[in-house]
């Protein structure tokens, strides 16, 4: 400005946005999308507080469309998975978390309805890779390679894809027309599944098949057993043949009226639920710690017990005479083990069912050169999923993780990125995490209150006749109402706070689904944004920094 | 697979219901704030301090007015922080037509723009004063009560900051018992303010039985509005009394603004209400009350009263029971409604 301004006067005569207050600032406004605790917590690694935000909006579809970049079994996920998600939920700190699995298997459910499919785009590679086992961990590795463009064949030594969703967890958690809807979606996309093939050789399936990359998933399929003395042998059963008997046998197993299931896992659970289901009068649990220290999920305890399964905790089985099984007391000492304690009790039962846990059966690999196998019979396998030959991974209950459906998808998920950068002589890098979005960083005041959606349960009655699914879905309002409980931790679901309470109109709106941006020109850096942000997605930085 | 069961409904938003805008909420029903067209009638660039309240509650004020009279108003301003921080010659930070004049005539003026706008035949044209406290509850207050008093046919708007502010913190009528202000030191006996019974000038506008005086914060932009909306709509003399923050005068931290207003509604301190000719009509229920503690302990203001070992429980308990008697005289506890 080269022209005389009146006296004392520094500025044109003007409006004020001349004025660039912005220069007041030592702090400065971003925004920033951080990482809410159900992704991070999701064994999957679903995104979703993404698919809950089209879901909120009511377009299921595209809800559906995201989960299925992640997993594409939304309605077995939504029965079966542990949901640490929920666990995690910042909401958890405010009521109840939001429920996630029931809004999850909500989806699944439109997608079944609308027959919905997965869009894919990516162009075929013309590589070829063998799935070994048609569990979740292979069939989620094949619809990740198929939609990376790979050619896919899962050869499966069972009669039926599904692996452990089908023989290891009953129809009461998860109806069989649910699980083969979803893997049929699977294979339309184009994998080939090759039934009762059990692969023996897999070097012959790289030299003399073609494959470029081979994913083995066979599970863990083998009961662990133990010594119990017994003088005239009662019948001993193991929990992971019963459920499979379930499954393949004609006739359901013949388990006497009094049955005991040892173990404290959420097989036992199952086990003992499923005996109920077919009719004994009394199906125990005996376990040596107590409810506290079982490695079955609460809820399972407390619906076996609803339904009317008997609980012998701080028990171990000594010895079986014929029907007479001795059980000896336990007690926790102060390091958390069970220590006997000399007392003895005897239990009449027909029939027992190990429930001590699985192992893998590895013998296929052991000649496969460079495969490590540790000492408990899990395979070795690096940060990307690879065994010691190349070419070859591995996933699911077969390496050391925990053993889960959802574990075992992500696992198909990881290897899948994992094999798709080795065929393209790459290594895959995982994007990098945003920082967590932590309760601190939410302002409740926000959201209204809103009790937490509660599926309803079969009546226990029924539930101790029959294999009806024991927990009922949500409605499309239930859901829609359930998915709005989310907070949207971390991520802007574009509610105008900051437009709106900025004192210097320095937050600009870009419209629909175009988020905001700030006007540092104007931007005094009070920080009333960032404080205000309902889920925290701005965050204050030191100017210069 | 089939799955029914009915249990809950779609009540409102649970996403954000109190945020100022909700993708998920209908157009009609979101606040003027959350329009990309609102009118800005304050633009960026003012002088106001870091986090300041004034601005923020006569933006929203005068946004909503603007809306809900396509445009067509004229507003006066008393002196204090608002006019000089919107309009240090030769700059001007108003969108809206603005008239300023003296420090206490405010209420006077906008009686004389509103007579002329008739005998001009534009009553259409509607007319807002506001002030802050300090031109409102004292200098003011005698053109304020002859404007009520003849039901003259303009919106007053009272920007509460509960001192002079603009000339460096001193008291008001308006300034709460014990607070420090730069007259009401936090020395000897009874530090702060007098602990008397303040000047309470909402109830005196109802005293008037004008149609309509409510109050409000700007920690609640869908009550503000809604009131701002209601008063635009009738006629007469109207009264909007708005707590706004003050990080300087208070000495409370800039992002605390919002958060300061919406514990003082908490608390009770502050109640929220509309009365129509002289008689409470409608109250805004506290969602989660706290103790004053929460809201007083944020402001250096009344950083005496907070010393460690020293905390003067006798002054913190007679202000709650200031909140207290707001909370049962306006029966601010109990079922809120939707906004």
């Amino acid at each position: 400005m080269t022209h005389e301004l009146p006296f004392a006067i520094t500025l044109d005569p003007s409006t004020s946005l001349a004025n660039k207050t912005g220069s007041w600032r030592t702090e400065r406004p971003v925004y920033l999308d951080r990482l809410p605790p159900c992704n991070h917590t999701c064994p999957a690694g679903e995104n979703i507080q993404k698919w809950l935000f089209h879901a909120e909006e009511g377009d299921y579809e595209q809800a559906f469309q995201v989960i299925m970049e992640d997993n594409p079994m939304p309605g077995v996920m939504g029965r079966v998975c542990y949901h640490t998600c929920e666990t995690a939920c910042n909401r958890g700190q405010l009521d109840e978390p939001v429920a996630i699995h029931a809004i999850e298997r909500f989806l699944g459910r439109m997608a079944f309805e609308k027959g919905w499919t997965p869009r894919f785009t990516a162009p075929d590679t013309g590589k070829k890779v063998l799935v070994v086992g048609a569990g979740p961990s292979g069939l989620s590795a094949a619809y990740h390679l198929r939609r990376l463009g790979h050619d896919v064949t899962i050869r499966e030594a069972g009669p039926m894809a599904g692996g452990m969703m089908r023989f290891g967890i009953p129809k009461y958690r998860l109806p069989r027309d649910v699980l083969d809807y979803e893997i049929q979606r699977i294979l339309d996309t184009g994998v080939q599944l090759e039934l009762n093939k059990k692969v023996e050789d897999i070097e012959a399936a790289f030299e003399n098949e073609g494959f470029d990359a081979v994913f083995v998933a066979v599970g863990a399929h083998l009961a662990k057993r133990i010594d119990i003395p017994a003088h005239a042998a009662g019948k001993i059963l193991d929990a992971v043949s019963v459920l499979k008997e379930m499954e393949t046998g004609g006739e359901p197993p013949k388990l006497g009226r009094r049955v005991i299931v040892y173990g404290g896992g959420n097989t036992a659970m199952d086990v003992a639920r499923t005996a109920k289901r077919l009719g004994v009068d009394e199906s125990m649990i005996v376990y040596r710690r107590s409810r506290k220290e079982m490695p079955a999920h609460d809820f399972e305890a407390t619906e076996a017990e609803d339904e009317g399964v008997l609980m012998h905790w701080l028990r171990t089985i000594k010895e079986v005479d014929g029907t007479n099984v001795t059980v000896e007391k336990m007690q926790i000492d102060e390091n958390g083990r069970p220590q006997p304690t000399g007392e003895f009790e005897t239990i009449e039962a027909d029939t027992l069912i190990l429930a001590l846990g699985q192992d893998v059966d590895t013998s296929f690999l052991e000649k496969v050169e460079g495969v490590e196998i540790a000492r408990d019979g899990v395979v070795t396998v690096n940060a990307q999923m690879m065994t010691g030959r190349a070419g070859l991974f591995a996933g699911g209950d077969m390496v050391p993780a925990e053993r889960t459906v959802t574990v075992g998808v992500g696992h198909g998920k990881k290897a899948a990125r994992n094999i798709d950068a080795w065929l393209r002589g790459k290594a895959y890098e995982p994007p990098l995490k945003a920082e967590l979005a932590a309760f601190e960083n939410i302002n409740p005041w926000y959201y209204d209150d809103a009790p937490q959606s509660k599926q309803e349960q079969l009546d226990p009655v029924r539930r101790q006749t029959g294999f009806e699914e024991v927990l009922k879905g949500l409605t499309e309002d239930n859901a829609l109402y359930e998915a709005r409980r989310c907070l949207s931790c971390g991520n802007c679901f574009e509610c105008d706070n900051c437009y709106g309470i900025c004192p210097d109109n320095a937050v600009v709106k870009l419209g629909p689904g175009n988020r905001f941006e700030f006007n540092y020109d104007y931007c005094k850096g009070c920080g009333m944004c960032a404080l205000e942000c309902p889920c925290g997605a701005i965050k204050m930085v030191q100017e210069g920094s | 697979m089939s799955e029914d069961t009915a249990l809950q409904r779609v009540k409102f938003y649970q996403t954000g219901t109190h945020t100022v805008g909700n993708r998920l909420m209908d157009e009609d029903k979101r606040s003027v704030q959350s329009s990309i067209d609102r009118s800005n009638a304050i633009t960026s660039g003012h002088r106001a301090c870091q986090g300041c309240g004034e601005a923020l509650g006569a933006r929203f004020a005068l946004d909503a007015a603007m809306r809900s009279c396509d445009g067509n108003m004229v507003a006066v301003n008393a002196t204090g922080c608002l006019e000089v921080f919107t309009t240090p010659y030769p700059e001007t930070s108003w969108q809206i037509p603005w008239v300023h004049s003296l420090f206490g005539n405010a209420p006077a003026v906008a009686t004389g723009v509103a007579a002329a706008m008739r005998r001009k035949g534009r009553a259409q044209t509607k007319v807002i004063a506001q002030g802050g406290d300090g031109g409102t509850t004292d200098i003011g207050f005698g053109c304020l009560s002859g404007m009520f008093e003849r039901n003259d046919d303009v919106l007053y708007i009272c920007y509460d900051n509960q001192a002079y502010m603009n000339t460096g913190v001193q008291r008001s009528s308006a300034t709460p018992p014990t607070a420090r202000t730069a007259t009401t030191p936090a020395v000897g006996e009874a530090p702060g303010n007098v602990f008397g019974t303040g000047k309470n000038l909402p109830l005196i506008a109802m005293a008037h039985n004008i149609p309509y005086v409510a109050t409000a914060t700007v920690a609640d932009l869908h009550d503000l509005e809604t009131k701002v909306t209601r008063a635009m709509n009738m006629s007469g003399s109207r009264y909007i009394h708005v707590l706004v923050t003050c990080p300087l005068g208070w000495g409370s931290a800039t992002n605390h603004t919002i958060l300061l207003a919406r514990l003082a509604v908490e608390s009770g301190l502050f109640p929220l209400f509309e009365a129509e000719d002289g008689a409470v009509v409608r109250t805004q229920k506290i969602r989660k009350k706290v103790p004053v503690e929460d809201y007083l302990k944020l402001q250096k203001r009344f950083a005496h009263l907070f010393k460690k070992d020293r905390e003067d429980v006798d002054r913190i308990a007679a202000i709650q029971k200031m909140a207290d008697a707001n909370i049962d005289r306006f029966n601010l506890l109990g079922e809120r409604s939707a906004p």
